[in-house]
């Protein structure tokens, strides 16, 4: 029996605002106090309401943008009833009938299609830990921003359900909705997984609150599997709630469907509607910045690894860098300014970038076996440190390399002078081509590694030619 | 002749001071502890506040309401007091904020001296569902003051001070007006922030004076009027003043004139009529068909929203948790139990019930669809009248006892003030006449939405028949 896994994927993303999606309370509670982010509002005292964060309506929009999806021109908030004390005022609010993001796409690199059903605002509730005998309430994050981005079961494999994850993390990064910080839970996934062996789809199971990409494709595979054994067993899948247990790599069953709760929806009459026109979404999306998806395009000029471009893409500032240096110059230049880059990359760095023009500058210098690839490699590395023109940098080092037939003339003589040197030529003479390398290396040293290495090959041969 | 006016003038000429104004009040309002119309007099918050008073006046500082004192229905957050909503769950709760209104009150120099009593989280039409007991009528202590702002109608009555805050879902401020022979206003929904204020129906709530004057209530109501920027449902434009055209044709409603209601009360209303025809009014009979399901839409939505406002006093963070309470369940349970009354939980069952899954559409959606087509009959009635007049109840002030049995009959006396809420439109109950037994009857003036300034200019001109 073969069995087909269908996958989708709801992804919650916390909204990069300065305060909370109700309230002008501080949104960033990552190293704050328990409790210390909290306001009458978030508290749901008696008698407070809340008030639309316009930032946020606007990262919904650039969203949205992002989901190459429509924008609602009128979207509503709606209460979401059920009783937990990490849930203030007994509701969260979302938007169950109206939200603000309508259908839209993610292009995943290996050039599959996930549709996304929608996506709506919705605020975050707070968190309880449990210790013995007693509970704790942390409202910090209570009334904090998301967006709840849904998927059509468009994904079939474990591989993929991870892909789009990270493709998510991509776009909503590069657009400037979320910070993207995962270990702090700014994305966070619940995949539905179902299989079947026939077309119509299988019963599907909910794993929630997956926060890693990893865990994401582990989780999907792990159900995959147990599903796949519960079916060939004769047994039928129950359509229930699951957890992930990280360290032990397995899902466990949490809630089932006979015990869902009824979230008794209702429009929040506290919040008029949300009213778009086409002019206030123009001016939300405005100074898009480029997503992952064009990068690639140009990217795949260059003929790099493909290892290579997903390092690159890691870092917005450094793909935006690279393609900005494509349009300044050559493929040939550019490659090589990519290779670099993609062996000193780190996620969310702070530093500023060299100039364009610098790095140009030092490809060209390599190009030109100005440098030697260890010399171009060195000043790479001061550059990013400290942008300086290459050329002042390579002459301050005394990195540029020696291409004057006159110089390397000279020191080709001297090398094969020596004992060392006249022994190795002799061995060529008599037919052992290998010991060509060993007489450039002799050069290089001799010229304290800034002798151009091909210049040295061809004087050396020339001599040898000469006896 | 304003109230209000007296007093500021008397402190503006020296006559009088801050102080005396609300030693004396806090003197009255001890004085009729007997209705139990006042649940905490807030004398040394007052004595205090009044202090500062003089203080500003001293330094040339004279607000609008400098040292005038007033009472808040006990859902107001205020400073001084415990605010309790007339429940045993918030019966030790103080805020630590004031709402929007009392701040706006305060900065022009009016003081608070008490909290009055009300149904318990306004739910009900007598002040028989408080906490803390009935509040006894104004005229006689054996009839129940109305409802829900019972006492602040009550302490109206009694001359204890000028004005005092009532809030209006569905005639808590009209209805208990009409019941004590005093001006009650109902504001246009928007007019005036809810911010502070215990939430009962969101869509339908409205803050409003209780005065003996309609130029009293039209000063307080232009003070608490405008935009907060904490309240999303108030307009941005304020309170406008009359335009200043004479009205010319008046409608009464002709579903409020019908079988059912007390004779002395359909003559008050026919006697007003044939004032206003003297007066040169044209004055004809309107019918509002959707009346008629008025009470049905209105006790499906009120409870839904109610129920979903309700659902933050869970014992957890603040207010009342049951002693009894060993496990979560129990700590939800338990707490809302002991500190709901009767009349709250029949609400928040109603609420939960007609948003449950698969009786959403059903009710809830259903009854705003009709509300959506009671709107329309007022805007169709609107075309061709200036005011719609009418009963505010059918009865005069009714037995303590009498109907608290029979919840049924309660909801029905809400007949004639639930459309206006429903609607959102500004409505006022000015006293007009009383019964041979000296119960007051009020009469009641309905106007387009956002016509507040124009319905108190005509409310002016009504004149209370003296027998």
């Amino acid at each position: 029996m073969t069995y087909q896994p269908t996958i989708g994927i709801e992804c919650h993303v916390q909204l990069a605002t300065r305060t909370k999606l109700f309230s002008a309370t501080d949104n960033d509670a990552r190293d704050a106090e328990p409790n210390a982010k909290v306001s009458e509002i978030d508290f749901a005292l008696p008698g407070m309401l809340p008030y639309l964060n316009h930032e946020a309506v606007r990262l919904a929009v650039r969203a949205a943008q992002a989901l190459n999806a429509e924008v609602a021109r009128v979207s509503r908030f709606d209460r979401k009833h059920y009783f937990y004390p990490d849930l203030p005022k007994g509701y969260q609010i979302s938007q169950m009938y109206q939200p603000i993001i309508l259908a839209g796409h993610v292009d995943l690199p290996n050039g599959t299609t996930v549709r996304v059903e929608h996506a709506h605002l919705e605020e975050d509730a707070g968190k309880l830990t449990h210790h013995d005998g007693y509970s704790l309430v942390d409202l910090n994050r209570a009334g904090t921003p998301l967006i709840e981005i849904v998927s059509e079961p468009d994904i079939h494999s474990a591989a993929d359900a991870r892909a789009y994850a990270e493709e998510l993390h991509k776009i909503m990064t590069y657009a400037g909705v979320t910070n993207g910080d995962l270990y702090h839970g700014n994305m966070r996934f619940d995949v539905n997984v179902s299989v079947s062996d026939t077309d119509a789809l299988g019963t599907r199971t909910e794993v929630k609150n997956l926060n890693s990409f990893r865990s994401v494709e582990a989780a999907v595979e792990y159900e995959i599997g147990r599903q796949i054994e519960v079916l060939e067993s004769g047994e039928k899948i129950t359509q229930e709630t699951r957890g992930w247990l990280d360290d032990e790599n397995k899902t466990v069953s949490q809630r089932s469907k006979e015990n869902a709760q009824d979230y008794r929806y209702m429009p929040d009459p506290d919040i008029p509607p949300i009213v778009l026109d086409e002019a206030d979404v123009k001016e939300m999306q405005a100074d898009f910045p480029r997503m992952p998806k064009e990068y690639r395009a140009r990217f795949s000029e260059l003929h790099v690894d493909d290892s290579v471009i997903n390092a690159l893409l890691a870092n917005q500032k450094i793909a935006e860098k690279l393609y900005k240096v494509i349009e300044e110059s050559s493929t040939d230049i550019a490659k090589r300014i990519a290779n670099w880059f993609a062996t000193v990359i780190t996620e969310n760095d702070e530093t500023d970038l060299p100039s364009t023009a610098n790095l140009i500058a030092l490809s060209q210098l390599t190009g030109q076996e100005k440098l030697s690839s260890t010399a171009a490699k060195e000043i790479f590395i001061d550059i990013m440190k400290n942008d300086e023109d290459p050329m002042i940098i390579a002459q301050r080092k005394n990195l540029l390399q020696v291409s004057d037939s006159a110089r390397i003339q000279k020191i080709v003589e001297e090398v094969l002078a020596s004992p060392a040197g006249a022994k190795a030529a002799a061995d060529i003479t008599s037919g052992n081509d290998k010991a060509i390398g060993f007489l450039v290396g002799l050069v290089m040293k001799e010229s304290r590694g800034k002798a151009n290495p091909a210049i040295a090959r061809k004087t050396i041969i020339e001599k040898i030619n000469q006896k | 002749m304003s109230e209000i006016k007296k007093i500021v003038d008397k402190i503006r000429t020296g006559q009088t001071m801050a102080v005396a104004e609300v030693m004396a009040a806090v003197e009255r309002a001890k004085n009729i502890a007997d209705t139990n119309a006042i649940l905490e007099i807030t004398e040394e918050y007052a004595i205090k506040r009044a202090e500062q008073v003089d203080k500003d006046i001293a330094d040339g500082k004279i607000g609008r309401l400098a040292g005038v004192p007033f009472v808040a229905k006990d859902n107001f957050l205020t400073f001084g007091s415990k605010t309790t909503a007339a429940s045993k769950i918030l019966q030790n709760f103080q805020a630590p904020l004031q709402a929007t209104v009392i701040e706006k009150l305060e900065a022009e120099g009016a003081i608070c001296i008490g909290k009055a009593n009300l149904d318990s989280f306004a739910h009900g039409g007598s002040t028989e569902n408080s906490a803390f007991g009935v509040t006894h009528n104004a005229v006689d202590s054996d009839r129940v003051a109305g409802g829900s702002s019972g006492g602040s109608a009550v302490v109206v009555a009694r001359g204890v001070v000028p004005f005092a805050l009532g809030t209006d879902t569905g005639g808590s401020i009209r209805q208990p007006a009409s019941f004590n022979g005093v001006v009650g206003l109902k504001s246009s929904y928007g007019l005036i922030s809810r911010f502070g204020v215990v939430a009962m129906a969101s869509s339908t709530d409205v803050v409003g004076p209780i005065a003996r004057t309609v130029e009293d209530a039209e000063i307080v109501t232009e003070i608490m009027a405008g935009k907060d920027g904490k309240d999303m449902t108030v307009w941005a434009d304020g309170y406008r003043k009359a335009d200043g055209k004479k009205p010319k044709c008046i409608g009464v409603i002709k579903e409020f004139m019908g079988d059912g209601v007390y004779a002395d009360v359909k003559a008050a209303v026919k006697q007003q009529v044939e004032n206003l025809t003297k007066e040169g009014y044209i004055v004809r009979e309107v019918s509002l068909p959707m009346v008629k399901y008025a009470i049905s839409i209105y006790y499906i939505v009120v409870p839904a929203e109610l129920s979903s406002n309700l659902a933050r006093y869970d014992g957890i963070r603040y207010g009342q948790r049951s002693q009894d309470a060993k496990t979560l369940a129990e700590i939800y349970g338990l707490s809302r139990d002991e500190g709901f009354v009767d009349e709250n939980k029949r609400r928040i069952m109603i609420g939960a019930f007609v948003l449950s899954s698969g009786f959403f559409d059903a009710y809830y959606l259903q009854a705003e669809k009709a509300r959506t087509l009671l709107i329309a009959d007022f805007d169709k009635a609107f075309a061709d009248v200036d005011f719609l007049i009418g009963p505010v109840a059918p009865t005069p002030a009714f037995k303590i006892g009498e109907k608290s049995h029979d919840p049924i009959q309660m909801y029905l006396s809400d007949i004639m003030t639930v459309p206006a809420s429903l609607a959102g439109l500004p409505a006022i109950s000015v006293p007009v006449a009383t019964t041979k037994n000296k119960l007051p009857i009020g009469l009641q003036i309905i106007a387009p939405y956002k016509k507040d300034s124009e319905m108190l200019a005509f409310a002016k001109t009504i004149k209370e028949e003296k027998k």
